[in-house]
């Protein structure tokens, strides 16, 4: 009896890491920037080719050095840098089919729960000194990708700097 | 007797299999199922590992970026509580062109919502950047650059602070796990307005403990050091004049008040940070600073 037990055990724990080191060959990443770009080449001044937003599940098929080549829905594909990339899986909403509450909040991330807009909404009624406009303000000033090209140039600076950990 | 034995092997099996896999938490949800289920353990039990497991993978990187984000927003409206924003659009513009070049160079390029910079309107020497990759800094502070390349300097600490989360380690460690633990209650429902209000007092207590350290008693000085390290090595990235960072330090040093209640108070002296940076070995020589640099800085700055 115990044997069979015991037997039955082995096997979903080996097939549990079994489906971990699928998981891992894919390479399934998660966008975890609110928009994100996918370039033509792995730098900041390559030409971007997509698009991509918060929770977008993209599949690497490629690595050099900071950057990595995705595809999303096998369509457009492009480079992105891994510090707008993470291996959790970002759901949407709760309570979408991808969510099921067996999955530990380690490999999920739950995209607009926790500390998010109705908690920030909720401390602004009890906080009513503090103002928001020039944060939205300041958040509202966008730098476009041929302005920065031309401050560089201009600056007489060094182009496509980049870092990374090395 | 050799139901216990088969009960000892299926345990340490699992014991085994919990301390060598990465995915933890999965792997001890399933395993504590399955020993429960089969009566090896009881459900008090499973119910325990599974708490204890959660404990220790409660860390900062619990909190996603999108959450980060809004600590960010909130402790930069405490910021603006103590201090006006300037509303000088060039100088704005001009301060955001520089900021996001910088932060392009640094190792976190890309934050959830970018990095954004606003001017303060004080005779204050000080900058703060928060979690969300908000940066702010004074006019007292911009009044202590000479060049481009000495404010390239001045927003390139303030991002190494970013991208060594300084601001997300002033949150004390029972306050992390408390958040932590209102935020693991969730699972997959929605929050009812109770939750609600429990995670916006956690939510409350995180921005506490980030603005006391960044504005009132100032990180570590270990932290500075750190923050002028990654500004040093940015402003070699993109081709500026490291030197001026030192040499920013010295205007400060000259324009500050003993006793102050800005910069001063929160930061190890200027002396000290150049003293930090020659120990340090990093080169900080580089070429003379251009014209056109020099001319483009006055100009956005005129008002100032």
């Amino acid at each position: 009896m115990y044997r069979s037990i015991f037997m039955v055990i082995c096997l979903l724990l080996l097939s549990i890491l079994l489906m971990n080191a699928t998981a891992a060959g894919q390479k399934v990443m998660s966008v975890q920037v609110k928009e994100g770009q996918l370039r033509a080449t792995p730098s900041h001044l390559g030409k971007i080719v997509a698009k991509v937003s918060y929770g977008d599940r993209v599949t690497v098929s490629e690595e050099r050095g900071d950057w990595k080549k995705v595809s999303l829905n096998r369509k457009s594909q492009g480079w992105i840098h891994i510090s707008a990339l993470t291996s959790k899986q970002i759901a949407l909403r709760a309570g979408q089919g991808n969510v099921k509450s067996s999955v530990s909040g380690d490999e999920i991330a739950l995209a607009g729960k926790g500390f998010n807009k109705e908690v920030e909404a909720q401390y602004r009624q009890n906080n009513k000194n503090l103002d928001y406009a020039w944060i939205d303000r300041m958040e509202a000033i966008k730098v476009s990708p041929k302005q920065m090209d031309d401050f560089v140039a201009v600056g007489r600076l060094t182009p496509g700097a980049e870092g990374g950990k090395r | 007797m050799k139901n216990l034995i088969w009960r000892a092997g299926a345990m340490a099996l699992i014991v085994l299999f919990l301390a060598s896999c990465a995915a933890m938490d999965t792997v001890t949800g399933v395993a504590t199922e399955v020993g429960v289920q089969t009566g090896t353990i009881s459900r008090q039990q499973g119910q325990s590992i599974k708490k204890s497991t959660k404990a220790v993978a409660k860390s900062m990187e619990d909190f996603t970026p999108e959450q980060e984000y809004y600590i960010g927003r909130t402790v930069g409206a405490i910021v603006l509580a103590k201090y006006k924003a300037l509303p000088d659009k060039r100088a704005n513009a001009y301060l955001n062109l520089l900021g996001q070049t910088l932060a392009q160079a640094s190792d976190t390029p890309e934050l959830f919502a970018g990095y954004h910079v606003l001017v303060l309107d004080s005779d204050d020497i000080n900058a703060f950047a928060t979690p969300g990759g908000h940066i702010f800094v004074t006019r007292g502070l911009i009044r202590c650059c000479r060049s481009e390349d000495a404010l390239a300097a001045v927003v390139a600490h303030e991002i190494g602070h970013i991208q060594l989360r300084h601001g997300m380690k002033a949150i004390e460690k029972a306050r992390m796990t408390e958040a932590l633990t209102i935020l693991a209650q969730e699972g997959a429902k929605s929050f009812g307005s109770r939750e609600v209000a429990q995670l916006t007092q956690a939510f409350g207590g995180v921005i506490s403990d980030i603005t006391n350290t960044m504005i009132n008693n100032g990180y570590s000085r270990s932290y500075e050091y750190q923050a002028d390290a990654v500004a040093v090595t940015i402003l070699r990235r993109v081709g500026y004049n490291p030197g001026a960072l030192t040499e920013m330090l010295g205007v400060m040093a000259k324009q500050m008040k003993p006793g102050g209640t800005d910069f001063a108070k929160t930061h190890p002296s200027p002396e000290n940070r150049i003293a930090e940076l020659k120990e340090s070995g990093k080169s900080l020589s580089g070429a003379e600073t251009p014209n056109v640099r020099k001319q483009r800085f006055t100009k956005a700055l005129s008002r100032l």
